[in-house]
């Protein structure tokens, strides 16, 4: 009979679900099943199982092949990239651990590096807009609770965050929201027809790119002032109505992702849509919430916000941390040659910056450090596997609203496989020493 | 007027950060003394001597101390920053942060300047003859005073974000300018003499935007007053006045509120 853990905390996306039960083998070494997880979360707990997974480090050859080398090479190579670069990126930190998080930081101190998450390309848009204009924001729990206006906003929750309507922003039924899904009006705002909008009460189907001038002219419709005929593709009837909807709700929430954060605009798409959230608390309770990607990129944050004072593209070379996305984001760095070394752990850039930044990675001493073998690792001079945060060890993330869950260790790493966190601190140790410090 | 040149010897591989390029930090130096001063590359402590060579000798104070720069310096960062009086010219590209925080004199850049260039400037001039990058006198991140004071001239093209929470002083575009114009704007004024793409004066609340050009696209929170003969920059025409942002809080002065003004050249 199989062995059940339950109260599993899924390290997929900023959804962070901890509902999940995992059925083991006998010997209690292996996945069998996993439970209440959506299709992504499962396959991440069942692919940490497969047989041909990478469990030592390897070093690039002159020829292309690979030699495996010991963790202790591995970190020797790190912390001499790291200790004889100018300018090095340390550039993930979002599918990992915050203690992991933590000794990074050390380790970009004492070495001087540019630090960048992956909110670089993701929500740091939304950092920019917080300290622009500040933030009314809620917990999931709260809204799961309270919400009766649900705006999706340039987000794909269906099929990029798949539990979350389930938990906590339509379907559940919470204590004024007794009725579920009918309790809530959901209005979804895309330019395309995606499956959330095909659930929705409302869908603003606006033309690419006019997210700002909606936001703006709805806005302009809850002070009650004159609007053009059409703004964005929409009529000024159906905006009247949607600024009438959000304010006679009791509690009104936005949910916003990539189609805002990444469209034309970026932060001032942001700033404008918390404009909307503190104009609409004239009104009534209303909060925004990013729908954040990694299920610990909002963790990455935090730690470098209490360490540093910045969330993110963090510029450590002058032994105190400097900040400007722009001059300090890592494509900037990449794409304008102000980078010697790239070290990338819990994040696979190789997938998703543009190709020209890519190959300044490609081209730069590089080391690698994920479970998986992704098109970063193929690129980079070290590959360092290490034990997955969430399945094979434990660890404190963020969740997408800024709650703390400390995920759970539900099977152990194969054989000799180290945990990033002991292989960061094996480099923060070679680095001290080669520096003289130790 | 003491003046010091420094002519480029040699490309950063990686970017130099060149602070101390300024006549209030090179009056009273002779050359060896500003050949000595300090810049960073990465983590590494340079010497302006290492990139430059240096003629002549700063003034008594930085009011008579001209800088001169003789040469591409697009891979250097922070020149002019912070200056409080005195000339820097510079005949040649540069990057980012051009004049930034600077409180007065003058800086000539005959060659395109990137982002960040005058970012909360307070007073002085800033010419460009050429091209600017984004965040032209915008305010640093999370900081709600842009611009102060001050003139900047752009003769070419400006890029997004132009006049980010400006809030005093004037910006002048020769050409046009991309998206973001003058976004949470509280005082100042920004004349672009070409054509503006879309989002000129989102969020504003007080100040004036003159458009001698298009806009591709206006913010739906304008709205037309009427048109009126000016002479804007030496340059008369009949203008189109539209206010806003009507989305924006907007204070009152004597019992009448107060909007972003924006002027549409006929």
């Amino acid at each position: 009979m199989a062995k059940i853990v339950t109260d599993v905390v899924c390290p997929f996306c900023g959804t962070l679900c901890d509902d999940l039960e995992v059925a083991l083998s006998d010997d209690g070494k292996e996945i069998l099943e996993v439970y209440n997880a959506c299709a992504i979360g499962a396959t991440k707990f069942l692919h940490s199982q497969a047989s041909d997974r990478l469990t030592r480090p390897q070093k690039k050859q002159e020829d292309g092949s690979w030699k495996e080398v010991t963790y202790d090479e591995a970190a020797d190579y790190t912390a001499k990239m790291l200790v004889d670069a100018k300018k090095p990126l340390m550039y993930g930190w979002s599918s990992t651990s915050c203690s992991a998080q933590g000794v990074g930081a050390e380790i970009g101190e004492e070495v001087g590096a540019c630090m960048d998450n992956t909110a670089t390309v993701c929500h740091g848009s939304t950092l920019i807009a917080v300290q622009d204009v500040g933030v009314p924001s809620a917990t999931l729990g709260e809204i799961a609770n309270r919400a009766d206006r649900v705006v999706f906003w340039g987000c794909n929750p269906a099929h990029a965050h798949p539990r979350h309507m389930s938990r906590y922003s339509i379907f559940p039924r919470g204590f004024f929201t007794g009725k579920g899904s009918k309790s809530r009006q959901m209005i979804v705002v895309d330019p395309r027809n995606t499956d959330t909008a095909k659930m929705a009460d409302v869908h603003l189907q606006l033309e690419q790119g006019h997210d700002y001038e909606l936001l703006s002219a709805i806005r302009v419709a809850i002070r009650g002032e004159k609007l053009p005929d059409v703004v964005a593709g929409i009529s000024k009837e159906q905006i009247y109505e949607v600024a009438d909807t959000l304010k006679s709700g009791r509690f009104a929430v936005i949910f916003f992702g990539m189609g805002v954060t990444h469209s034309l605009g970026k932060n001032h798409n942001i700033d404008i849509a918390i404009s909307v959230t503190r104009d609409l608390n004239d009104y009534t309770k209303a909060a925004i919430v990013p729908m954040r990607g990694h299920y610990n990129v909002t963790g990455s944050g935090q730690v470098w916000g209490w360490q540093f004072g910045f969330p993110f593209c963090l510029d450590l070379t002058r032994g105190f941390a400097r900040y400007n996305p722009g001059d300090s984001s890592s494509n900037d760095l990449l794409v304008r040659d102000e980078l010697d070394a790239v070290f990338v752990l819990g994040s696979d850039p190789g997938a998703h910056f543009p190709v020209r930044s890519v190959k300044k990675i490609a081209q730069l001493p590089s080391v690698c450090i994920d479970p998986h073998i992704t098109p970063t690792s193929a690129v980079s001079k070290m590959h360092v596997p290490v034990a997955f945060v969430g399945v094979e060890v434990g660890g404190c993330a963020y969740r997408m609203d800024n709650v703390p869950i400390e995920t759970k260790k539900v099977v152990e790493p194969p054989e000799g496989m180290l945990t990033d966190e002991e292989f960061l601190q094996l480099v923060l140790n070679r680095v001290r020493e080669l520096k003289g410090a130790a | 007027m003491a003046k010091v040149i420094l002519t480029p010897n040699q490309t950063p591989t990686l970017f130099l950060e060149a602070e101390n390029i300024t006549p209030d930090v090179f009056a009273g130096k002779d050359a060896a003394e500003i050949a000595a001063l300090h810049g960073f590359v990465g983590k590494t402590t340079v010497t302006l001597g290492d990139y430059f060579t240096i003629e002549g000798a700063g003034g008594q104070t930085a009011a008579d101390t001209t800088v001169v720069i003789n040469g591409d310096v697009s891979r250097v960062k922070y020149i002019g920053m912070k200056m409080s009086a005195g000339e820097l010219i510079v005949n040649g590209n540069a990057d980012m942060y051009v004049g930034g925080w600077m409180t007065g004199g003058k800086i000539t850049v005959n060659g395109d300047i990137e982002a960040f260039a005058g970012l909360g400037m307070t007073g002085g001039e800033l010419i460009v003859n050429g091209n600017a990058g984004n965040y032209l006198g915008a305010a640093y991140r999370g900081d709600w005073r842009g611009m102060q004071g001050g003139e900047i001239r752009v003769s070419g093209n400006a890029g997004s974000d132009v006049g980010t929470f400006m809030r005093g002083g004037t910006i002048v575009v020769g050409g046009n300018i991309d998206v973001h114009v003058g976004t949470h704007m509280e005082g100042g004024t920004i004349i672009v003499k070409g054509d503006a793409k879309t989002r000129v004066g989102g969020q504003m609340v007080k100040g004036t935007i003159y458009v001698y050009g298009d806009i591709d696209v206006m913010m739906p929170g304008f709205q037309y007053r009427n048109d009126s003969d000016l002479e804007v920059d030496g340059d008369k025409g009949r203008f189109a006045l539209y206010e806003g942002d009507m989305g924006e809080r907007h204070p009152k002065k004597k019992g009448e509120v107060i909007y972003g003004q924006l002027y549409m050249k006929y």
